[in-house]
């Protein structure tokens, strides 16, 4: 664990990315072939299963540090990491030990096949041998989510640093469903040619936000657009009889929609699609609340599978008769996808996403303002003569949303951030005016700068009129804009309906609480565009 | 049991048989006054009361007010009270104060921490029958390792940055972190900048004997060119500021307790946290506490519910100070200049 430990010292100690990926180009042209190929996948959101509980984690420290447990309940909300609060607590090592990474995420996978006394033993002892930091990743390979300032580009970087290999032909390798358990390091990353299995899909390119006025994109002619559906972006893969549904975070959906296994009746393999999946009404997309019902099911049950069936709405084409035509213009793969789609029968799970013509900025901007009735966010505008790329890349793909729509809400519970916004209160929960009542509605954590938190978090401490644990109850004085991109009814709040993507557009301070909206102005936003 | 020798008044901690507060936070016609913060001295105040070795701090700071002192150990009588001060090892001159009224006597420790760091007078046990103890970091996640590791850490840190041709800015509190800083740096590396706020201090404490290495203020008309290299210790405030710029390439650290926290370090933004604290950690709060023998425990400044409730169980009387802000019990290290 020590290469690794301080791996991540070098890379926890800069905020530089040019020092971050030095650092990780060195630790996979020094570390084993085992410890690379898991930093890999620890980098690119794979893990070992968890194999205890974090509460069993609390109760095991709080023994070893001698302490009761609900001091340490308490302490995990100031460091905001529960890895973190363990490693701190617990009393100096009494056996250090000098372990690869590798043995300590193999202990960890055979510990979920080991009883419940010899898991806590395992854990204690593990606990005894490592050092502070030591300690801290080896509670985050359990705790998961390992999150430590390295993105997934930044490790493939780093990975064609320390290979010598093109970056976009390693991202392509390291995409799809293995684990270290089920490849290695030759197969993975250093076989001369990699006989990629079926189910590999392409690295998704990512749209920027498009903040300035379409204009400055220069000729229409140059562009297309499409409505931006609000559904989940995912790949369909055909590939040697078989078919494979990735989501954008590289989740393999295939089961979750079974919809899509007539596809290869219809279409030969070969192809890979690039669209949105969305809930289908037949005609039109159905709110995002209905595909949301389908979201964690992990098997379908008949009734949902008939109230909210899915379809891809494709808009790209990655894959076409075995050849990667990703270099390929957008409206040459574009063209090649809709003749593809021309013949499909009207039931087919998979339709070409319309494409919108237009002759001038002006008349798309009036397309786009019609979005919510089509039940899209906005438009997407892309670049006819662009490949498509790997990652988020600036110029050729943007999203043009709708802007938001927005009420003013007041303040009424506060509790404090994890991780980097730990100590500092950063959830809060809005209300709207009923009457004399004031109704919770909404939570919102995101949208102001850390200055504005600070001084939050100080007027919180001064304001707080109830607790109830972590929670506080605050005098209900400030007043936030909250912008929203969509509205539903939700019968599971007492206000009757739920915001899609609220954040705080900015701190009204100028607004006393009495003029904040109502919850009446909230339900006439839900007749005008909630479904 | 007799009757309290110290109450807590919207003003502060209030001695009613002497008439005078303790760090009061209001206006009060006399103030006895553990160190120079400006948490702790403010301005405003009739009459001053502090220990000799804390008064040019005191008066850097607060310009021309009634300030009276007294050494170390000296005993003053104030109405029916006997106080006198004690050193409190938190910064150069910091100090508790021991209140004795009939026999009672009871300690306010300020802020303090236990181990010697070299520099300001160390920490002296008093033993006493009610214990009003800070709380900063009464958590069991902060404990600190010695000074002389986290030195180390701090010198190879400046040394490797200055064999690359870069500055090394490192924040700390203009008054006693910055100097206890200074006293740590091996001047062989490099030379030393300072920022004004922390040159001013130094100047006093220089005067008043304390030992410091040669440091250069770097005014706006400094050479830095001339100084490659260099070590510049700034408030944490000028980190990031056009004034920090003026030094080129530089790598930027912070000196704080709260630096054992990953979320602070990320937040702060530094290259590098040193954990470095002027408080006590965990086992110090109970060294300190123990070595009173107080049964009566009042605890203030930082955790201090759970810090109460953690003593409650151990077989302390031990309560809450209320304190103007109704419960500064999650004090941050975003409020407060000696909250480090």
């Amino acid at each position: 664990m020590k290469a690794f430990a301080q791996l991540f010292a070098a890379i926890d100690q800069s905020t530089r990315t040019s020092v971050k990926t030095a650092a990780l180009a060195d630790y996979f042209r020094s570390a084993s072939e085992e410890d690379r190929l898991w930093t890999i996948a620890l980098f690119s959101g794979r893990r070992p299963k968890r194999a205890v509980t974090t509460t069993q984690l609390r109760e095991w420290a709080a023994e070893r540090a001698g302490l009761p447990l609900w001091l340490v309940e308490e302490s995990y909300p100031v460091v905001g990491d529960l890895a973190e609060t363990i490693a701190l607590i617990l009393p100096p090592p009494d056996a250090p030990s000098d372990h690869s990474l590798s043995h300590w995420i193999n202990l960890l996978v055979d510990l979920s096949q080991a009883g419940q006394d010899a898991r806590k033993a395992q854990i204690l002892t593990a606990w005894d041998g490592l050092d502070e930091t030591g300690r801290f990743l080896f509670n985050k390979l359990i705790t998961g989510g390992f999150r430590i300032g390295v993105s997934r580009k930044l490790m493939t970087r780093a990975l064609a640093q320390a290979t010598g290999q093109d970056e976009a032909a390693l991202a392509l390798r390291l995409m799809g469903d293995w684990t270290p358990q089920t490849t290695t390091w030759q197969t993975l990353i250093a076989a001369p040619d990699p006989q990629a299995d079926d189910s590999r899909p392409y690295p998704f390119y990512l749209a920027y936000q498009l903040d300035s006025a379409p204009e400055e994109l220069g000729a229409p002619e140059d562009w297309q657009a499409e409505w931006k559906w609000d559904g989940i972006r995912g790949q369909l893969v055909l590939r040697g009889g078989t078919h494979h549904v990735w989501s954008r975070g590289e989740e393999l959906m295939t089961d979750r929609f079974p919809e899509f296994a007539r596809v290869p009746d219809f279409l030969p393999p070969g192809h890979v699609f690039d669209g949105e999946i969305v809930a289908w009404d037949g005609a039109h997309p159905l709110p995002f609340n209905a595909l949301q019902k389908r979201i964690g099911r992990k098997t379908v049950p008949k009734k949902l599978l008939k109230d909210a069936p899915v379809i891809l709405l494709a808009y790209d084409l990655l894959e076409a008769d075995g050849q990667d035509i990703r270099d390929r213009p957008f409206a040459e793969r574009r063209a090649r996808l809709d003749a593809l789609l021309a013949d499909l029968p009207p039931d087919a799970p998979l339709r070409p996403s319309p494409p919108i013509r237009f002759d001038d900025w002006e008349a798309l901007a009036d397309t786009r303002a019609t979005a919510r009735e089509q039940r899209a966010e906005g438009l997407m505008l892309k670049r006819r003569a662009a490949p498509y790329l790997a990652g988020r890349k600036k110029g050729d793909w943007w999203k043009w949303k709708l802007d938001p729509l927005s009420v003013d809400a007041v303040m009424i519970y506060a509790q404090q951030g994890h991780g980097r916004r730990a100590n500092l209160f950063t959830d809060f929960t809005f209300a709207a005016w009923n009457g004399n009542e004031l109704v919770p509605f909404t939570k919102a954590y995101s949208g102001l700068t850390d200055a504005e938190f600070n001084e939050i978090t100080n007027w919180v401490r001064r304001n707080t009129l109830q607790r109830f644990g972590p929670v506080r109850q605050v005098k209900p004085e400030l007043v936030f804009e909250i912008a929203f991109e969509g509205i539903q009814p939700s019968p599971r709040h007492k206000s009757g309906l739920a915001l899609r993507f609220p954040r705080m557009a900015r701190w009204r301070r100028d607004k006393p609480a009495q003029e904040a909206n109502t919850l009446d102005d909230l339900k006439a936003m839900l007749a005008a565009y909630g479904a | 049991m007799s009757a309290a020798v110290l109450t807590f008044t919207d003003k502060g901690i209030y001695c009613p048989a002497g008439d005078f507060y303790i760090d009061p936070w209001r206006p009060v016609p006399r103030a006895l006054i553990t160190h120079g913060h400006a948490d702790h001295a403010r301005p405003g105040h009739g009459a001053y009361l502090a220990s000799a070795a804390a008064a040019s701090v005191i008066r850097l700071r607060l310009g021309d007010i009634a300030l009276d002192t007294v050494r170390f150990g000296e005993k003053r009588l104030l109405g029916g009270a006997t106080v006198s001060f004690h050193p409190a090892g938190h910064i150069p001159g910091s100090a508790q104060i021991r209140v004795e009224v009939g026999g009672e006597i009871w300690v306010v420790s300020g802020d303090y921490k236990l181990a010697p760091d070299g520099l300001c007078e160390t920490f002296e046990p008093v033993r006493c029958h009610a214990f009003i103890t800070e709380c900063t970091f009464g958590l069991p996640v902060f404990s600190w390792r010695p000074q002389q590791e986290i030195a180390a850490e701090i010198n190879a840190w400046w040394a490797g940055n200055a064999a690359e041709g870069r500055a090394s800015i490192l924040g700390a509190y203009s008054l006693g972190k910055a100097q206890r800083l200074l006293a740590l740096l091996d001047p062989a590396i490099g030379p030393i900048l300072t920022h004004g706020a922390v040159e001013n201090t130094n100047a006093v404490l220089r005067a008043q004997g304390y030992a410091l290495p040669e440091t250069k203020h770097a005014t706006p008309d400094l050479d830095v060119k001339a100084h490659p290299g260099a070590m510049v210790i700034a408030p944490p405030s000028a980190l990031g500021s056009a004034w920090a710029r003026r030094f080129g390439p530089a790598s930027t650290g912070m000196a704080s307790g709260w630096m054992r926290l990953r979320g602070v370090r990320r937040r702060r933004g530094a290259d590098r946290g040193f954990v470095l604290s002027d408080h006590a950690d965990w086992d110090e709060l109970h060294m300190a506490i123990r070595e009173t023998g107080a049964e009566k425990i009042f605890v203030t400044h930082g955790y201090t519910e759970i810090f109460a409730r953690w003593l409650a169980t151990q077989g302390y009387d031990a309560q809450v100070v209320p304190t103007e802000f109704g419960g500064e019990e999650d004090s941050t290290p975003e409020t407060g200049e000696d909250a480090a």
